[in-house]
């Protein structure tokens, strides 16, 4: 007889009987059959592991990209429409203009993922006998984690906001705590040479330099980049304007833009608001790892699906051969007066733990995959992702559950007196 | 009475046609009776004590049980029945291989009762009762077929059911153990008072019974009482 009839009706006697016993028949099931169960686990577990492998592999290597396009300062070039965009670093020098205004566009837009602006004029000028090229910045706009200002001490370091530090996970687009100090102090008649153009003109600091009859402090000598900034002569944006007579124009934008929010569609947004403009990337410089991230990522998705699928088939069929092994153990539950939604429990349960072992397995061994093949095939160190775990957990477990709906449900078919009838 | 069944029908559909199992068979058995059923194969006396015991759903007909009718096409309140009333003894044994003698008991005694404790202390004492208390921890593989099914009458006692049904219980032990088990089935029927309905093959099993029926082609062909049952 039933405890009580309430507890027939709200089935409280049921979950308790099911939690508790049940779950120690399905354990003891497992352990008598474990190398079946080894064998069993082996499509999941390794499904789990491939995707966990690649997975790790493309967000480590994101990471990667983060930190490289930060390292390079700004990353994305707006430029008037005509201008030609063949060499990323000169591709300002010359260029035809458009209003200062624009930047106001963008800072005012809501737009998110853009971390920095430092709008420029350029134009190639005369120092006595000496060609240079004089650019006009704004100081508290310059990007000041350009290598240029970090060699030359002028700037600590300003991150980009989605650039990781090592082992941690990108920020959002905007971050409040971004250090802006930039290029603190230009003044109007200041001016920053590159190298080479100091060596040719043979100036030092502190000394003077006459450019179209206006004579420029030289602040600091920058070190030598290697780049056509070494032949450049940095001085005051509105300054430069003056003395060229363009008025409220620059020649680009250089944006420091959250690369996360770039692979989101920063660039369309931007020319969205900018519809007259040319807007490019350092693309070509990470445009490789960009693409096999992506193709990472797709290849894991399709990984994902397959193993949806196989996974599901695979533990179906282990469950579904499990069954038809077990009908006589059904049987003589089921004559004992077990009824079917004990024997769906028993199969279900015994489903969510070979998931459980399963995506623990898949992700031990896509981990250290990873961890093996990373530095041979992506050429960069892997460390764990923990979080992966509880994705392979859950997807391990998810597919365990779907592959067992069918064999638990005919498991319920198998009539009561199967134990009678002989092998 | 414990059970009356009243114009039974059980017809199984096969390739050539529909047959008979059980072929309008009225029947009452008593409470504290043993009930011996024999019959040639075919005869339809396994399909009669499956569904008494509520494994098998009949064509037509009704069954009472201690006065109540029994809804023989609920599944949910046959497995109860089960559960609650009845014990069964098998050919076969019916034991989970991967299971202790004791945890073979305690899997009857779960379905009613959570405490784990409670129910260990049961089944020992069950097989205590039928001289196993020395195996309690043994798997099935590591007991004959009489131990086996000394532990198979155990769990079917479990519970304290009012019937008992066994299906040829002695047609795998020779004939020592045969009778070895028949009379711990007569000390059931008698001191427990329990009801047994054996199906068997042998005559000699058969004389166990207060009551004898003999079936063929499932109908009732003889009943002999020889006994006074209360």
């Amino acid at each position: 007889m039933w405890p009580c009839r309430l507890c027939e009706i709200i089935g409280i006697d049921i979950v308790i009987f099911l939690v508790m016993r049940l779950t120690d028949l399905t354990l003891k099931e497992l352990w008598h059959r474990k190398s079946q169960l080894v064998s069993g686990l082996l499509a999941i577990t390794l499904g789990i592991g491939v995707i966990v492998g690649i997975r790790t592999i493309s967000v480590v290597s994101e990471k990667a990209v983060a930190v490289n396009l930060d390292n390079l300062g700004a990353n994305i070039l707006v430029l008037p429409q005509a201008v030609s965009v063949d060499n990323y670093y000169t591709a300002d020098i010359d260029a035809p203009t458009f209003p200062e205004s624009y930047v106001e566009k963008v800072v005012t837009s809501t737009l998110s993922g853009v971390d920095n602006m430092s709008p420029k004029l350029t134009r190639r000028t005369k120092v006595g006998n000496e060609n240079i090229v004089l650019t006009g910045i704004l100081p508290k706009s310059e990007i000041a984690s350009k290598p240029l200002w970090q060699k030359g001490g002028l700037k600590g370091k300003v991150n980009a906001s989605c650039a990781p530090k090592p082992g941690a996970q990108p920020a959002k687009y905007l971050d409040a705590k971004l250090q802006r100090k930039g290029i603190e102090n230009l003044a109007g008649y200041d001016c920053f040479i590159g190298s080479a153009v100091a060596n040719r003109l043979k100036v030092k600091e502190n000394g003077t330099l006459t450019i179209q009859n206006k004579t420029f402090t030289i602040v600091k000598i920058l070190p030598e980049t290697g780049t056509v900034d070494d032949d450049r002569v940095f001085a005051n944006l509105h300054t430069v304007q003056a003395l060229l007579g363009t008025g409220e124009q620059i020649s680009a934008i250089e944006i420091m833009g959250c690369c996360s929010a770039i692979n989101d569609g920063l660039l369309s947004k931007l020319r969205n608001i900018l519809p007259d403009t040319r807007i490019t990337t350092i693309g070509q410089i990470v445009s490789t790892q960009i693409e096999n991230n992506r193709l990472m990522n797709k290849i894991s998705l399709i990984f994902l699906i397959i193993i949806l699928f196989v996974g599901s088939i695979s533990i179906g069929n282990y469950i579904w051969a499990n069954v038809n092994e077990r009908r006589k153990e059904i049987g003589i539950l089921r004559m004992i007066g077990y009824h079917k939604r004990h024997v769906y429990y028993i199969l279900v349960l015994k489903a969510v733990i070979m998931g459980l072992v399963g995506g623990i397995a898949g992700f031990i061994v896509g981990t250290f995959s990873a961890i093996w093949l990373g530095p041979q095939f992506a050429g960069i160190e892997v460390s764990p992702i923990y979080l992966l775990l509880l994705y392979s957990v859950a997807i391990s477990i998810i597919i365990s559950i779907i592959g067992s709906v069918i064999p638990a449900y005919m498991a319920g078919k198998i009539e009561p007196f199967s134990n009678m009838q002989e092998d | 009475m414990l059970i009356q069944i009243k114009n039974l029908i059980k017809t199984y559909q096969r390739h050539d046609g529909a047959i008979n199992a059980i072929d309008n068979l009225s029947l009452d058995i008593p409470k504290g009776s043993f009930v011996t059923i024999t019959g040639v194969s075919g005869s339809g006396k396994t399909t009669l004590l499956l569904i008494l015991g509520g494994l098998l759903r009949p064509t037509s007909g009704k069954m009472v049980y201690n006065g109540n009718v029994l809804n023989l096409h609920n599944e949910d309140q046959l497995a109860s029945f089960r559960s609650n009333h009845v014990g069964f003894v098998m050919q076969s044994f019916a034991l989970i291989p991967y299971l202790t003698a004791a945890e073979n008991i305690m899997i009857a005694l779960n379905v009613k009762n959570s405490d784990r404790a409670k129910n260990r202390i049961r089944a020992i004492e069950l097989l205590e009762w039928v001289g196993l208390h020395d195996r309690t921890s043994h798997y099935p593989k590591e007991l004959s077929a009489g131990q086996q099914q000394r532990v198979a009458i155990a769990r079917a006692l479990a519970n304290d059911p009012d019937l008992l049904l066994a299906d040829e219980p002695t047609g795998n032990l020779d004939p020592g153990l045969s009778e070895e088990i028949l009379g711990i089935l007569k000390e059931i029927n008698q001191n427990h008072k329990t009801t047994v309905v054996m199906v068997t093959h042998s005559p000699m099993a058969a004389e166990y019974g207060s009551i004898k029926i003999k079936l063929e082609n499932g109908k009732l062909h003889d009943q002999q009482t020889h006994v006074n049952i209360e």
